[in-house]
């Protein structure tokens, strides 16, 4: 009844209005359910899991990267061996990503009004990429000197070049540890909340399911 | 109680009869599924490198620049006097010296503006006018400042052409009316020796650098750079964008961007820059929008990857 009452005054209420929002993002029980469908059964789910896993790994070695400062990866070995790792849980982020961008493609996992899961992947995909670009620059090496002057060709071409200046690693660095990991991080939130959402995507041309199993 | 998985919005518009939520269900372990991904990953992680390592190799410096092709030096420093340089006819944002490229006849090169201004010129004459107790370099400095600019171009394009026509060799080059630029020349060479000149040109008038923008400038406006870029295959008609040095992965998902520098048009366009990332733009459109595009969005019903992901599915549900 209590619950009933808190809805009727949502329209007045801010933090009922966003309780309610919050408790809608995802049904009740579907945060974390401990089932799924029958037909989720193949490798191919798990490579969702290793993104957001090597995700992790990506985020955690760049973060005990900006702990020994901007230099510290060419003057100390144990900073060098976290370089090396952030620079392989990259390689295995983006490697694992594709893998399930192609699965969910040939799935067609956009079906049923998961147009926008999709549509946040590809947005995961491209924002990636962009913070990616950026560390390669930050990297304060032969590697960024030419990557800096070869980029900035293409940057400078549509005009961003005059905003973000991939010559200035100092702007640079701070984008790559900032607000793209954070914009990244926030589509990865979203991405997840989305596909809890919506649920797992039946098989295509599934016929529809025994109605005896409806609502068991 | 059924599991309700539909999302409470009542706004939505009518669904197809059935979703996920009306199928049955079996045992699954998200959370223990995401701990061993995360442990497998950060063993992956860690065996890869500690194996392959990662590639550091040293940034160039003006000194090993100036140590390893000192010609290059003289001859990128006579061509900044005479605004012939990459970054002198650049246009924005570092300059007014041309249109920059468009896509379709817009001009979004211009459109970004000149925010980044970089005279061409000050990249040789700032770090020598920091230079104290060499009397002929201030001296040349002074001749250059106290000439018109059609005098200072003829003596800079007069020593680029000899330059060129020595072979690159400033020992070499006749005699001619070059003014005071062969001296400017050589004293950048002196202070790119010295090592003071990165520091000149990063945090000229602060005590705190980090803008490279200028360094890079000048070391792209030489040729050391891109050679010794070159010998890595780093080019960039040689996929050089998303390589890296060494046998390193560099940025494989970088290949569609890179391909398209290869081929033609954009391999012999001008405009290929602003080409090449209007394409990429479309596409990533394209690619956001594959499931509202019928035709595309049909071939995974066409090529039947899924009968694979699903067999176990297919196998006990066979078509009727
Ligand atoms: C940071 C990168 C990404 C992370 C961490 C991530 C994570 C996940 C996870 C954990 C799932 C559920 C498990 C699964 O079905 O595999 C999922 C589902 C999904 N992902 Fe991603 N994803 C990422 C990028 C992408 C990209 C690039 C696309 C496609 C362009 C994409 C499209 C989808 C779709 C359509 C689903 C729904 C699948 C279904 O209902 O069966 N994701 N994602």
């Amino acid at each position: 009844m209590s619950a009933r009452g808190s809805t009727a005054t949502a329209g007045r209420n801010w933090t009922v209005g966003l309780r309610t929002w919050v408790q809608g993002l995802v049904p009740s029980g579907q945060a974390l359910p401990d089932r799924q469908p029958v037909y989720v059964a193949s490798w191919i789910y798990v490579f969702g899991v290793l993104s957001l896993a090597s995700f992790v790994v990506v985020l955690a070695s760049g973060l005990v990267l900006t702990v020994g400062g901007s230099l510290w990866w060419h003057t100390s070995s144990l900073g060098h061996f976290v370089n090396s790792m952030h620079l392989w849980s990259v390689e295995l982020f983006f490697a694992t990503m594709v893998i399930h961008l192609w699965g969910k493609f040939w799935m067609a996992a956009w079906r049923g009004e998961r147009a926008l899961t999709w549509v946040t992947g590809v947005l995961l995909f491209v924002s990636s990429i962009g913070t990616a670009f950026t560390g390669y620059l930050s990297e304060s090496d032969f590697t960024s000197q030419w990557i800096a002057a070869e980029g900035k060709d293409g940057i400078n071409a549509i005009g961003v070049g005059a905003f973000f200046n991939i010559l200035n690693p100092a702007q640079m660095l701070l984008w790559h540890v900032a607000l793209l990991p954070l914009a990244v991080g926030a589509l990865v939130v979203w991405h997840v909340i989305l596909v809890r959402r919506h649920g797992v995507v039946p098989p295509l041309e599934a016929s529809a399911p025994e109605p005896a199993r409806v609502g068991e | 109680m059924a599991t309700v998985t539909r999302p409470a919005a009542g706004r939505r518009a009518p669904r197809t009869e059935w979703d996920s939520h009306d199928f049955p269900t079996r045992h699954y372990d998200l959370v223990k599924e995401f701990v061993i991904a995360l442990v497998v990953m950060t063993l992956l992680t860690a065996a890869l490198a500690a194996i392959f390592s990662s590639p550091d190799d040293k940034a160039i410096t003006m000194a090993r620049w100036a140590q390893a092709d000192p010609n290059d030096v003289i001859a990128t420093a006579a061509g900044e006097l005479a605004g012939t340089t990459t970054s002198a006819t650049y246009g924005a944002p570092y300059n007014h010296a041309a249109e920059g490229q468009s896509v379709l006849g817009v001009p979004l090169q211009k459109w970004g503006g000149v925010r980044i201004p970089v005279s061409s010129q000050d990249l040789v004459l700032q770090p020598l006018a920091g230079v104290r107790g060499d009397p002929a370099l201030s001296q040349a400095l002074g001749t250059w400042r106290g000439s018109t600019t059609d005098q200072q171009k003829s003596w800079a394009s007069a020593y680029v052409d000899a330059l060129d026509k020595a072979g690159g060799d400033p020992a070499k080059v006749a005699t001619g009316d070059f003014g005071p630029v062969p001296a400017l020349a050589a004293g950048l060479l002196s202070v790119a020796r010295s090592g003071a000149l990165e520091g000149a040109l990063t945090s000229a008038g602060t005590f705190y650098g980090g803008d490279q923008t200028r360094s890079v400038l000048l070391l792209a406006d030489g040729a050391y750079l891109e050679d010794t870029a070159v010998a890595q295959h780093l080019g960039g008609d040689q996929w050089g964008m998303m390589n890296e040095v060494g046998n390193y992965p560099g940025q494989p998902w970088m290949w569609l961007y890179t391909f398209w520098y290869q081929v033609k048009p954009f391999s012999t366009s001008d405009n290929a820059d602003a080409e090449v990332w209007a394409l990429m733009m479309l596409l990533t459109l394209l690619l956001m929008l594959v499931p509202f595009i019928p035709g595309l969005r049909d071939v995974p019903r066409w090529i039947p990857v899924h009968r694979l992901v699903w067999r176990d599915y297919y196998r006990r549900h066979p078509r009727t």
